[in-house]
């Protein structure tokens, strides 16, 4: 016993969501403390190609499962899809990575299993009847290790504490048949995707994050970012406003990003901003406030006016380069 | 068409509140913390006060927890929600024990639409809210967003962003999800879930708080509703984040240019 099964997510083109990947790997190790085996699930209209994506990245199985009823992902089709799956394979584990889809769908299969629910992964520990997790609590003031009781039991990876699960080769792809949803509840309408030719926040080398001290000008921001091929953030305030759009927002109830390089500008340093980004490997602050808490997360800080700093930043880079 | 909306009030600390792990690892330092309703309830009842004043109906606010949780009820009460219904909980409680009780509530209550928090800010699980509906049997459209900001004049205006279809038999939603922004229509009833964009929360008017210390408060409890809250899932351990290295000041973009090149190999 101690399978685990782990949700494939798409994007939006179709394509497999990287974080899956990291997802991967916590389950391999799951099963490694329990003594199971790894499965996966992809869910689309046609999800051959989904899962072969994923099949040979250290799964033993990959269910695929197609129907018209998954051409959009909706909660309350794609739970009971995944819930049936894990009963019939035995899966003691169930999971997916914390996107907003692995967020939205892993209570839903919870509630299903009747099992208890960690999110928000960040380790495994233990083993056997021993094996817990630890997750973040209180926006990361507190990490706390976890026991699961129920027979089944569910989780959300945070991506940004696991290695992606490497192309080792080996795994093989079943089409299965989904049952079909007992009734239609929530429907598709439509998606206003927000484009943009930056790399993708969660996934980027490097993030230069905005704050209230932009005053909603992103100009410094945005051509520091295209100097180092950077993904752009922001803090919750700039959201709120209206300055940029949400799907930037780095933080407790936010996106959590580990970049190489987290370059944060006017934002004050709040613990629900800094839970988002205090993983990223080097951070740098600059701000005009000397006292201002987000220095004491920063390797670099730089007391500064970001209209002038980042300016005389990017133009100090590309020198240098 | 009116509208009855069932909202949530989990009390937790304050979001300025300095979180401390304690010396033994078994709890936080409770001294001078400050408790307040979970910042994405408020934003559900607000949500909840916006759709009855546009539709008529009423709402009613739960919360489950010790008697401390007056406080969080009458704070939705002083609001403007309705009544109240408290289930008296003492001990430990999981979010499988929490969704039990709503369930319960809910089938007495026979709401049309309830509205929680997307997360609680003190367990950070974002769960309950998704629990609740499958067992329900109901649709769920969770991380209810809307495209103004809180600066615009739709807010000003205290629209409603969840919209009521004309015939009363759903509600659309704008959700925010990774990439941009989901529409979706879900079928009442349902349950939503609230993110930080949807609203800007009103004060209670004094009036408004006068007037609650006289609306009812209903207790019941888990054994009552028949609802095991046995726990499935236990914190066995807590521990402070791991310390970030004490960084530097630098003096000037050319000296940061060189740490970030030469010392941390970030560029
Ligand atoms: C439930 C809850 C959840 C939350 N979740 C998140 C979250 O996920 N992410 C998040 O970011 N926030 C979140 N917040 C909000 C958080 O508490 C802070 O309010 C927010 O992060 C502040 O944003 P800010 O730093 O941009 O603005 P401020 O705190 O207003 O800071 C602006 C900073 O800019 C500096 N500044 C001003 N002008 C300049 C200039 N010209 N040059 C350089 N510096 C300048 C100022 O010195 C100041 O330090 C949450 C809050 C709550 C209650
Ligand atoms: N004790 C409680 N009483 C009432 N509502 C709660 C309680 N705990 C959680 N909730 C609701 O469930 C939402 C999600 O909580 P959680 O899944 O614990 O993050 C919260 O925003 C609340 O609306």
């Amino acid at each position: 016993m101690g399978n685990v099964l782990i949700f494939v997510e798409a994007n939006p083109d179709g394509s497999l969501r990287k974080a899956t990947l990291n997802a991967i790997t916590a389950g391999q190790q799951l099963a490694k403390a329990t003594g199971g085996e790894v499965h996966a699930v992809a869910l689309a209209k046609d999800a051959g190609a989904l899962a072969n994506a994923v099949k040979a990245h250290g799964v033993k199985v990959v269910h695929a499962g197609s129907g018209p009823h998954f051409e959009h992902y909706v909660a309350e089709d794609f739970a009971p899809a995944v819930a049936a799956l894990a009963t019939t394979l035995k899966a003691e584990w169930v999971g997916a990575a914390a996107t907003s889809i692995g967020r939205d769908l892993l209570p839903r299969v919870a509630a299903k299993l009747k099992a208890a629910m960690a999110s928000e992964i960040m380790s495994v520990t233990g083993s056997g009847a021993d094996v817990a997790v630890t997750r973040p609590m209180w926006a990361g003031a507190a990490i706390a290790t976890v026991k699961l009781s129920s027979p089944v039991k569910c989780f959300t990876v945070r991506a940004t504490e696991f290695a992606l699960a490497e192309a080792s080769g080996g795994g093989e792809v079943q089409p299965f048949t989904p049952a079909a949803p007992e009734k239609p509840l929530t429907k598709f309408v439509g998606f206003k995707e927000v484009k943009s030719a930056r790399p993708a926040l969660t996934e980027a080398r490097v993030v230069v994050s905005g704050g209230r001290g932009t005053k909603g000008d992103f100009g410094p921001i945005e051509g520091l970012a295209d100097e180092l091929h950077a993904a752009v953030g922001a803090s919750r305030a700039v959201c709120d406003a209206g300055w940029q759009p949400n799907d930037l927002q780095v933080g407790q109830t936010g996106k959590v990003v580990a970049p190489q390089l987290y370059i944060a500008a006017g934002i004050s340093g709040a613990i629900q901003h800094v839970a988002g980004m205090k993983g990223s490997k080097t951070i740098v602050a600059v701000n005009k406030d000397p006292d201002a808490p987000i220095f004491q997360v920063a390797d670099y800080g730089l007391v500064a006016d970001l209209f002038k700093a980042l300016p005389e930043l990017q133009a100090a880079i590309k020198a240098a380069k | 068409m009116p509208l009855k909306i069932l909202v949530t009030a989990k009390r937790v600390e304050d979001s300025e509140s300095k979180i401390k792990v304690d010396a033994a690892g078994t709890g936080i330092v409770k001294e001078g913390l400050k408790y307040k309703i979970n910042p994405f309830d408020e934003i559900g009842v607000e949500e909840a006060l916006r759709l009855v004043a546009k539709h008529g109906g009423e709402v009613v606010v739960v919360s489950v927890g010790t008697k401390d949780v007056h406080e969080q009820l009458r704070h939705a009460l002083a609001m403007g929600a309705n009544k109240a219904v408290w289930v008296h909980h003492d001990g430990p409680i999981d979010q499988l024990g929490i969704a039990g009780c709503l369930q319960k509530v809910v089938e007495k209550e026979k709401p049309d639409l309830c509205i929680l928090g997307k997360q609680a800010i003190d367990d950070d699980q974002g769960q309950v809210g998704q629990y609740l509906a499958e067992w329900l049997g109901w649709a769920q459209a969770t991380f209810a967003s809307k495209e103004e900001s809180l600066e615009s004049e739709a807010e000003k205006a205290k629209t409603p962003a969840i919209q009521l279809a004309a015939d009363g038999k759903s509600i659309t939603v704008i959700r925010e999800v990774d990439g941009g922004l989901l529409t979706v229509s879900s079928p009442l009833p349902a349950v939503a879930t609230t993110e930080l964009r949807l609203n800007q929360p009103r004060y209670a008017s004094l009036p408004g708080i006068m007037k609650a210390k006289s609306k009812p408060i209903e207790e019941l409890t888990p054994a009552g509703l028949g609802v095991d809250v046995g726990v499935k899932l236990t914190v066995t351990k807590l521990a402070p984040p791991p310390a970030r290295k004490a960084g530097i000041k630098v003096p000037d973009v050319a000296t940061l240019v060189d740490k970030l090149k030469n010392e941390a190999k970030a560029l």
